[in-house]
């Protein structure tokens, strides 16, 4: 077989191309795949928590819990502020007392299975709040552990739980690494921030985004590049919660801390 | 074959007839695989279709500044001119709801705690806070309520009514 300096040079050409070609790009997509990588949901809701701006005053969570029918009283909520006081001896004091419900008005913090403490200013190195709600992942682990398919990520990314259909085991109050799920006390149904999914489906913004009187909190379609929220969090230094989980985190933080966790 | 083998082979899939039947009328329709953002998933996309439905369907309680702005347009334009103006009407007198509807009058919350969200001094240099103007709620005439002195609509002392 004889093989001219043309065509050795032209088969490697082809050769090399097609070895470019990856696999995956060889692989037969259902068209609803096709659909979703297209992009034909036009929403994708994200969130960005400013939290050089948060002040502490807790409005967003006395309006989640009223606005989403959460029991006021209960040591429940969907939404919650942390306290963070970093002292001289580098130690971070972290306190959320009924999850920043009625505000930070004092200077007392309790840290977890310690008694109060007065912490004189002098002490303080740093402090800030940081508000913390569902994470509304791209990969819910949450809703991976599910058993019986009551719990869900909507077309344009959130996830829900349906109260109808959940039987309370509990798997995924477990599994967020978050820890923004728990039981509602009147329904007995695995519970969470629902990105108020009765407001932004209207047009509305969520309850706690409305209640925050600083612009701590934002909501925004991260599929639309005009969005404002969109364009904040592709120019700014932004960062996930445990990003090391892999979960993806569509609630983007400015200013975290590497005690925050 | 024999009897004692059918019999309960017959059983077992009676049974396992059964479990289908119930499923087939217990099972919403409207329960199975959607497509959503990880395309037809199993994992991520497996649920009953009109929950989606039933979570827009929940009622709105917090109607917004621009509902208040209607009627109250002096209040409104008050505050908007003060201090006060990021504040939302709703986050000091309550949900709206259904106002003037149901419930008929807002209940106003006038205590202390309210100012304290956040004008109580915490001392803290780094969040926001403390651009505030800040008291010590110990010394800062305790027990008074603050609406005696500061009119919310117009906190600022200049103005002071």
């Amino acid at each position: 077989m004889s093989c001219s300096r043309r065509t050795l040079l032209k088969n490697t050409v082809k050769g090399a191309i097609a070895g470019a070609v990856p696999l995956s790009a060889l692989k037969f997509l259902s068209p609803t795949e096709v659909k979703a990588a297209i992009g034909d949901a036009k929403v994708r809701w994200g969130f960005l928590v400013d939290t050089t701006k948060c002040v502490g005053c807790g409005f967003c969570v006395k309006a989640c819990k009223k606005e989403n029918e959460v029991p006021y009283d209960a040591p429940v909520t969907r939404t919650w502020v942390e306290r963070y006081v970093i002292t001289k001896d580098k130690k971070a004091h972290i306190d959320s007392p009924m999850g920043g419900r009625d505000g930070f008005t004092s200077r007392q913090i309790k840290d977890d299975g310690e008694p109060p403490e007065n912490i004189p200013p002098e002490e303080i190195t740093k402090a800030f709040f940081v508000p913390k709600l569902c994470n509304q992942c791209e990969n819910p682990v949450c809703v991976q552990v599910c058993p019986v398919g009551a719990t869900y990520q909507t077309p344009d990314g959130v996830v829900l739980v349906d109260r109808t259909w959940c039987i309370g085991c509990g798997y995924c109050i477990m599994a967020c690494p978050y820890g923004v799920r728990f039981f509602h006390p009147k329904y007995h149904t695995a519970e969470k921030c629902t990105f108020c999914y009765h407001r932004i489906t209207k047009g509305l913004k969520t309850a706690c985004v409305d209640a925050c009187p600083f612009g701590a909190r934002r909501i925004g379609n991260l599929k639309d590049p005009n969005d404002p929220v969109t364009k904040a969090i592709l120019s700014e230094r932004v960062a996930v919660l445990k990003d090391e989980y892999g979960t993806k985190p569509q609630v983007f933080y400015i200013g975290l801390d590497y005690d925050v966790r | 074959m024999k009897n004692h083998v059918l019999r309960p082979l017959w059983l077992a899939i009676v049974f396992v007839a059964a479990i289908l039947l119930a499923r087939y009328y217990v099972v919403p329709s409207d329960f199975g695989v959607h497509p959503g953002v990880h395309g037809k998933s199993f994992t991520y996309g497996f649920y009953r279709q009109g929950d989606i439905q039933d979570w827009k369907n929940f009622k709105v309680k917090y109607r917004g500044r621009d509902l208040c702005a209607d009627c109250h347009d002096k209040e409104f334009a008050k505050i908007k001119a003060s201090p006060h103006s990021i504040i939302q009407c709703e986050n000091c007198h309550g949900p709206a709801i259904d106002h003037p509807d149901n419930p008929a009058t807002l209940k106003i919350n006038r205590s202390r705690a309210l100012c304290l969200r956040c004008h109580a001094d915490l001392g803290y240099p780094d969040s926001n806070r403390a651009q505030i103007p800040g008291i010590d709620p110990k010394e800062h005439n305790a027990g008074e309520a603050c609406v005696d002195c500061h009119n919310p609509h117009n906190p600022d002392l200049e103005d002071m009514e």
